[in-house]
This record gives structure tokens, sequence and C-alpha cells, in this order.
């Protein structure tokens, strides 16, 4: 079987990979790349755990082959603190207790990140409405709401100190 | 996964050359259910032609009275196009409505309507509001794409490249989606166009179609108490874990008169 070679940018790093035509993206990511923090929670792309951004847009990456992501910007949750600081979503799951087992929560984290990008001052509803691609099987999606709402509030502000 | 090859082609002539030379070549675009369908090894194609880098084809223009949507333009940005708010409200809200998030950032309009999945969201905005369907090599009139479940009426190796929509005077849709997986277990798309009133129905048969009773009925008053106590059969229906026959049928009444009621 041919392999394919594919560059893309992870967490600002430009990387090569020979991949097979077949290899998910998840797969180049956790098992070429050693990024493991994105998870594979239901391999059929309902459960979002393995929720990463290609090109600045929250996807499934165990449903995109990385031949499609050649040449994307991608980045997974080990790219979202900067610096040793978390990224306030992720601030605010800790403060909040976002998360019981924590299985779900990268994918929780950078799918809401992506939403605070789009919508930085979501209802409740739009917040809950834009989680419908993740599932957590323990919170009841209490918390994780709460803290989605709280980073939300804290990048607001930060947004409007830098103004 | 079974194993296959990969190309992606930076032309459609390049893609359509390569589908002609290979039979069991099959077309990639936002591969959210070609990609699952694959992981299930339920297809064995010999290779995947990615439409993912044709420019071209992604895009949303308005050329007077038609919207113009590129088949590989995805449902999030059919969902916040100002052009499509503006002129056709109803199918950004429809946009807006498939799957989730992450699957409206990867799916394709092409796509949807090529793998005409019974419970699709597309096809019902595609048939109701009578658009015209653009390949590499001709139109095809919605009337005539969709042919049956999983069906429609593309040679082998046709692409599609764009889809024109006609703006109605009217549109709307509304759907009874699964909880789960957010397909319509019932959806209806009800328009007034220039060439009369269509209704058409998906998640209720084996394909979208359209219902001629309640076209009649709004036809003559378009109100939502025109189609009240209206019935469709329930003999063609689908029956699942997740509806039977009959309530699909029951949701038809009542999802077009909802419809009917946000525009009337």
């Amino acid at each position: 079987m041919t392999t394919l070679s594919v560059s893309l940018t992870v967490n600002g790093k430009k990387v090569s990979a020979d991949v097979e035509p077949r290899t998910l993206l998840v797969q180049l990511l956790r098992e070429n790349l050693h990024l493991t923090g994105t998870h594979v929670g239901c391999d059929t792309s309902q459960c979002g755990a393995c929720t990463v951004h290609v090109n600045g847009d929250s996807v499934k990456s165990c449903t995109i082959l990385a031949a499609q992501a050649d040449g994307a910007d991608v980045r997974t949750i080990e790219g979202l603190a900067q610096a040793g600081v978390l990224h306030a979503v992720q601030e605010a799951f800790r403060e909040h207790h976002g998360l019981q087992c924590g299985f779900c929560t990268p994918g929780m984290v950078m799918s809401s990140a992506d939403l605070l990008v789009k919508n930085p001052n979501p209802s409740e509803h739009e917040i809950r409405t834009w989680l419908e691609g993740n599932i957590c099987r323990c919170t009841g999606y209490h918390n994780i709401v709460k803290a989605v709402q709280h980073a939300a509030q804290t990048l607001r502000q930060t947004a409007q100190a830098a103004e | 996964m079974y194993a296959f090859d990969y190309t992606r082609p930076t032309s459609v002539a390049d893609a359509v050359a390569t589908l002609a030379s290979d039979s069991d070549a099959t077309v990639l675009a936002g591969g959210m259910t070609l990609i699952p369908t694959l992981k299930q090894r339920l297809a064995q194609p010999s290779q995947l032609v990615d439409l993912g880098a044709l420019p071209g084809l992604a895009g949303i223009r308005r050329e007077g009275d038609t919207l113009i949507i590129g088949a590989m333009t995805r449902h999030a940005d059919v969902a916040r196009s100002e052009i499509v708010a503006a002129a056709l409200p109803a199918l950004a809200a429809l946009a807006d409505g498939i799957g989730d998030a992450q699957v409206r950032h990867r799916g394709t309009i092409g796509g949807s309507i090529v793998n005409h999945d019974p419970a699709a969201d597309y096809p019902s905005a595609v048939l109701g509001l009578g658009a015209t369907v653009v390949t590499d090599r001709r139109q095809i009139a919605a009337d005539d794409f969709f042919t049956g479940l999983f069906a429609t009426a593309l040679e082998e190796g046709e692409i599609v490249t764009e889809v024109r929509f006609p703006l109605p005077k009217r549109a709307a849709y509304v759907k009874f989606p699964n909880p789960a997986s957010r397909y319509a277990v019932v959806g209806v798309f009800v328009a007034e166009t220039g060439s009369g009133v269509r209704v058409a129905v998906t998640g209720a048969g084996p394909g979208v179609f359209r219902a001629g009773n309640f076209e009649a009925a709004l036809t003559a008053s378009f109100t939502p108490k025109a189609v009240e106590g209206l019935v469709w059969s329930a003999d063609d229906l689908n029956s699942d874990m997740h509806a039977s026959a009959g309530y699909r049928a029951h949701l038809i009444g009542v999802l077009a008169k909802r419809a009917v009621a946000t525009i009337a």
C-alpha cells in the first residue's frame, strides 16, 4: 500500500509524517506525534472527545484523514496554554470543576474555546447547543456550562482591558 | 478501514478524469458520512478522490434572484453567511441545525445531496425550492435529481459543482430532530416560489418527496389553517426504532403547519 507524505502545523510547529491514506488525523496526533491529550472516545464521530482545531474550526479528529489535513494549521489541547499559563477556558473548567472523570474534557475545552472565538457572549442556550457534539457521561453538563460562561466573561474582560 | 489510495486533484477536470479511469474510486467531500462508513468497513473503494483542494467549488454568491452555493461549501459557512441570511434565511437556519458544530465545520452541501440520506436536511431545501443541481457536465432539476434511497440521477464519476436556488417569496424549514444524531425524524420544507407552492418532506420516506395534497391546500390558502386535518398516508413511510410510519405521517402534518405558521 502506498504511503503519503503529509506536512502540517501542529501547535505552531511544522511537522511531517509518512502515513497510509487511511490514517486518521487523531492517529497521526496520538501515535506519530505522541500528543495523547486528544482522546478517542467513541471512534464513531459522536462523542467529541477527539475535538481539535483545524484552521481555526473545531472538528472531530477521528473523522478526518491525516491526508485531508495536509497543509492545515492544527491546534490540540496541548497547544492551548501559552507560556505555562492556562487558557481561560482551561482555568474556568478547573475553577468550576467542569468535569468528573476528565475523559471528555480535552474535547469540551477545545470545542468551548472555538465557540468563544465565534461568539464571545453566548447565552446558556447557545452554549448547550454548541456543545451538542461533545458528550459527557459524568457531569450532567451543569458545571461545564458554568465554566464556559465564566471563561466567556474572563475573555471579554481581557479583550476590553486590551483596548 | 480497508486500505485505499488517495488523490487530491486541483481541478475538476482532473477529478473527473481520475474517476473515469477507476470505476471503484469514490469522491470524498466533507467525509462526515463517508469516513464513518469506511471505518465500519461498509464500503471498500479503491481510492478516494478528495475534492478538498478545489477552492472554486466552495463559495456563496447571489446573482439576481438566484442564490448559488458551491458544492464544497460547508454547513457552517452557509449558516453564518450574510448573503444567505439576507436572501434565504430558511436555508441558513437549516444549515445551522445539521448535526453538531464539528460536523458543520466539515460537512458540505454537495456531499449531503449526493449521499441523499433519507433523513438528511439539505435534500428538502433543494427539492422544496425547485433548485438546480449543476455538475461537471450538465444541469439537473431537483425534481429529477433525487431518485430513491441513497440514490440520485448522477452518472458514474459525475461531480456536483454547485446548487442554484431560485429565491422564493417566503420559505421555512421545520424538523423533528432525532435527539442523538440531529438527523430529521421528519423535516418539512415549505416554500412559496415563483412557480407555485412546494412542500418537500425528508426523514419520513425512502428519500425526499413532495407532498402534493399539502401543496394544493397551501396554493388555495397559504395559512396554517389550510393544512389542518390534512393527512399523508403512512403506507410508504419508514418505520424504525425512532418512530413508526404512522407517527411519521402525523409529524408531516404537524411540522408543515408549524413551518407555514412561521411565515404566513
